[in-house]
């Protein structure tokens, strides 16, 4: 008691208090705090129990993995038919790909994860890395699913489907859009009235509308829009529409982070003589983009779910390839399994996205608060 | 804030008159200007150039421009109707159709995503270990998968549930079938009119109590507990009312007649399957919305409250609520534009949304321009009025800095 408590205190304040509470007393905190608690938690571990039990006596204990007759799965006590996904993964996967080329699709999809998990690791943070490494994988890509070389088969891109045609419309989505967001951005915050109300009204008319009336618009009306005989594909078509609607979202994100800069770093950068685009592009924009980043994540997995929309207008990704394997009626009855397994693939890279961030925003997060 | 926009630059206001052409062109206000001028060229000659495509590709395909065919007879049948509709009314009453449908299934969306979302965002902050854990396993799950899979999902469940003939019984109050979900609903009365008369009165009735209790309580100090008193008006006025009619307990069951259900009330496998999928998915996020508002009040603020002898409702009320609903009300505002525009899935599973009359439309007559314009046109306006809204609330409910 004859130490100065000032230094106590900060001495305190450095190290967390160590947590040695035993087992029993974390459960009496956590669990069985009062009567109450008890209760919920004897609920609730039970409703778990009971449904989780259930849950895995059907999807593995009982559950039939391989079968290629689907009378197999309908034996009296049979669980799930994941013999289903085993049978009908290639057309759920690849779409209306060609079947024998299949073995390219494969190959794009691993080019294509290696290649992101590679530029997500810190360790190869280096642009004189990673930006001939992404142009090259780029044209591996275009030459894997596109064929017309290398006596590769030429497949046009309606025959594109599954799960590439997923990665290659979020990516587009994301490559195109997040820029576009940048000057949407910029241009809402702009000191120029006119750049502020076009921005302002581009942003706001299509964040007011649904995603499905853009897919209409990239379909039926983009066309008209060209002057005749002009045509662009149908794919570019949708991902545009998609990214500009995706560049809407972004923008308005971007521009929460643009506000919360400090005004002081605004006028630290005009007392340097810095020119707009130089206190923009080296001060402002770098602080922004990290204050906004977990919503920025936010909205990059909301893009790669919001591929899934274009089942409306025919384009055959994993979720409408998947639907119309569904109309085979020797398999229909399994769509619980199918579904399932198509939720899954979207769980995991959505999920996957938002553990990345939360870790990227630990490695970003600077010194002070 | 803004910067403050660059105004003509400070010399020129020393000497206007002596401004040589060098200068002009590198003055900070010159050059606005000029960016300004050619970006509203741009924009005006991208509009021009485009309209001008569009009327030059329709006239080719001999397409029919204008709202007239609005007019015309729809000719085509929607499978539910809350309003009167038939194939002889015109598109203009179709798209009604379609619009009420919108709102009607939105508005059960919104109502059963809010229960959900502020159930499992409140078990999210619990101090019970295990109902935390499961809350945030639903709000992982249902946040990442797309919310067109899960409607996709639940519509085709119910399309495999079994026929009317075999419909699964829920304890004699409902019945289960690929026709939809049917429940037991109170036989029409008359008195039902007035309970809900009643319900309106109660309910004007405590909003004018509570308004008098906190008068007194801000001219004398006395403070009157509300609460259960406003909850009697509230409750009691209609059952009275219900006492008094003569206390009707006929219920509707529904129940087997021939290939189909009878009696109760139905909900159609597509509505149901809509209903589930987009409340579900938006569900997750107001659990999230809802967490995070709660975890905006300072810890400090309640302990401060709590050792002034404030009771626990009054700290709820006066110094959580009012701050947590600061946080939460803005993005919950967004996500209910988002339930309702998440509602034009409908069209994949055949629910005869405002989007689904729209496409018929637009296959039937072919003037796609019109058909996404009125679209895109009902759905801004209800995005735009709902942040007009949002904006004056936000403005009364800032944190005054003086």
């Amino acid at each position: 008691m004859t130490t100065d408590i000032s230094s106590r205190l900060t001495q305190a304040d450095d190290q967390a208090p160590v947590d040695d509470s035993t087992l029993l007393q974390w459960m009496h905190k956590n669990l069985f705090s009062n009567v109450w608690q008890t209760v919920l938690t004897v609920a609730v571990g039970y409703a778990l129990l009971y449904f989780g039990w259930r849950f895995l006596d059907w999807a593995v204990l009982r559950a039939v993995w391989v079968a290629s007759d689907p009378a197999l799965c309908s034996v009296p006590g049979a669980g799930a038919c994941w013999a289903v996904i085993v049978e009908k993964h290639r057309p759920m996967l690849f779409g209306l790909y060609p079947y024998d080329e299949h073995w390219r699709m494969v190959l794009f999809i691993g080019l294509y994860l290696g290649t992101v998990i590679v530029s997500l690791t810190p360790a190869f943070w280096n642009f004189r890395f990673l930006v001939p490494l992404w142009i090259i994988v780029f044209v591996a890509l275009c030459v894997l699913i596109w064929g017309g070389m290398f006596g590769l088969r030429y497949v046009p891109t309606s025959e594109w489907g599954g799960l590439p045609l997923t990665i290659i419309m979020f990516s587009g989505t994301v490559l195109f859009g997040l820029p576009v967001a940048v000057f949407l951005a910029l241009g809402r915050r702009s000191p120029l009235p006119v750049a502020r109300g076009v921005s302002v009204v581009f942003i706001e008319s299509l964040r007011g509308v649904p995603l499905i009336t853009i897919l209409f618009v990239a379909v039926s009306i983009f066309p008209l829009f060209l002057p005749p005989g002009v045509e662009v594909n149908k794919l570019l078509r949708v991902t545009i529409g998609v990214a500009i609607f995706f560049a809407c979202y972004q923008a308005e994100v971007i521009r929460g982070g643009l506000q919360a800069v400090p005004r002081g770093q605004y006028e630290a950068a005009d007392s340097l003589n810095m020119t707009y685009w130089q206190t923009t592009r080296r001060i402002i924009l770098p602080q922004a983009i990290r204050i906004a980043l977990p919503a920025i994540t936010n909205h990059i997995i909301a893009a790669m779910k919001n591929t899934s929309f274009v089942i409306i207008i025919g384009l055959f990704d994993i979720l409408t390839a998947t639907t119309a394997v569904m109309a085979d009626p020797l398999w229909s009855r399994f769509y619980i399994e199918a579904y399932m397994f198509v939720a899954f693939i979207y769980f995991i890279f959505g999920y996957a996205l938002s553990l990345y961030a939360r870790q990227v925003e630990k490695w970003t997060a600077s010194g002070h608060n | 804030m803004t910067r403050s926009p660059p105004l003509p630059t400070a010399d020129a206001g020393d000497a206007p008159a002596r401004l040589s052409l060098t200068e002009l062109i590198y003055s900070k206000g010159f050059r606005s200007a000029l960016y300004q001028v050619l970006l509203a060229l741009l924009v005006v000659a991208a509009g021009y150039y485009l309209y001008s495509n569009v009327t030059a590709n329709l006239r080719s395909q001999n397409i029919a421009t204008g709202f007239g065919f609005l007019g015309q007879v729809a000719q085509f049948q929607i499978g539910q109707t809350a309003i009167e509709y038939s194939p002889t009314d015109t598109y203009a009453r179709a798209l009604m159709v379609g619009l009420v449908n919108t709102l009607f299934v939105s508005i059960c969306g919104i109502v059963l995503a809010t229960l959900v979302g502020f159930t499992v965002g409140i078990s999210r902050v619990s101090g019970n270990w295990l109902l935390m854990k499961v809350a945030t396993g639903y709000v992982e799950v249902v946040r990442n998968v797309p919310v067109v899979l899960q409607v996709i999902f639940f519509a085709v469940v119910l399309r495999n549930l079994p026929v009317v003939r075999e419909a699964i019984d829920l304890f004699g109050f409902g019945m289960l079938s690929n026709r939809g979900l049917s429940i037991a609903v109170p036989e029409a009365h008359p008195v039902h009119g007035w309970m809900l008369a009643g319900l309106a009165a109660g309910i004007v009735l405590a909003v004018l109590f509570s308004m008098w209790a906190r008068r007194r309580r801000d001219a004398t100090g006395q403070h009157l507990e509300t609460l259960w008193i406003n909850l009697a008006l509230i409750f009691g006025i209609p059952a009275i009312v219900w006492l008094v009619g003569g206390a009707p307990t006929e219920m509707s069951f529904p129940a087997l007649q021939g290939f189909r259900i009878a009696g109760g009330l139905t909900m159609s496998p597509e509505f149901a399957a809509l209903l589930i999928g987009i409340s579900t998915y938006s569900s997750g996020f107001i659990a999230e919305i809802v967490r995070a508002g709660i975890q905006a009040t300072p810890k400090g603020q309640i302990e401060a409250a709590k050792s002034i002898g404030l009771r626990p409702r009054f700290v709820m009320s006066h110094i959580i609520l009012p701050q947590a609903l600061r946080v939460i009300v803005p993005p919950l505002t967004s996500q209910y534009v988002n339930v309702m525009k998440n509602s034009s899935i409908a069209v994949v599973i055949g629910y005869p949304d405002l989007v689904s009359i729209g496409n018929t439309m637009m296959n039937q007559t072919g003037q796609a321009v019109e058909a996404i314009a009125l679209m895109m046109l009902v759905y801004l306006t209800i995005s735009l009025a709902t942040s007009g809204l949002m904006n004056l609330y936000n403005r009364a409910v800032a944190i005054k800095e003086r």
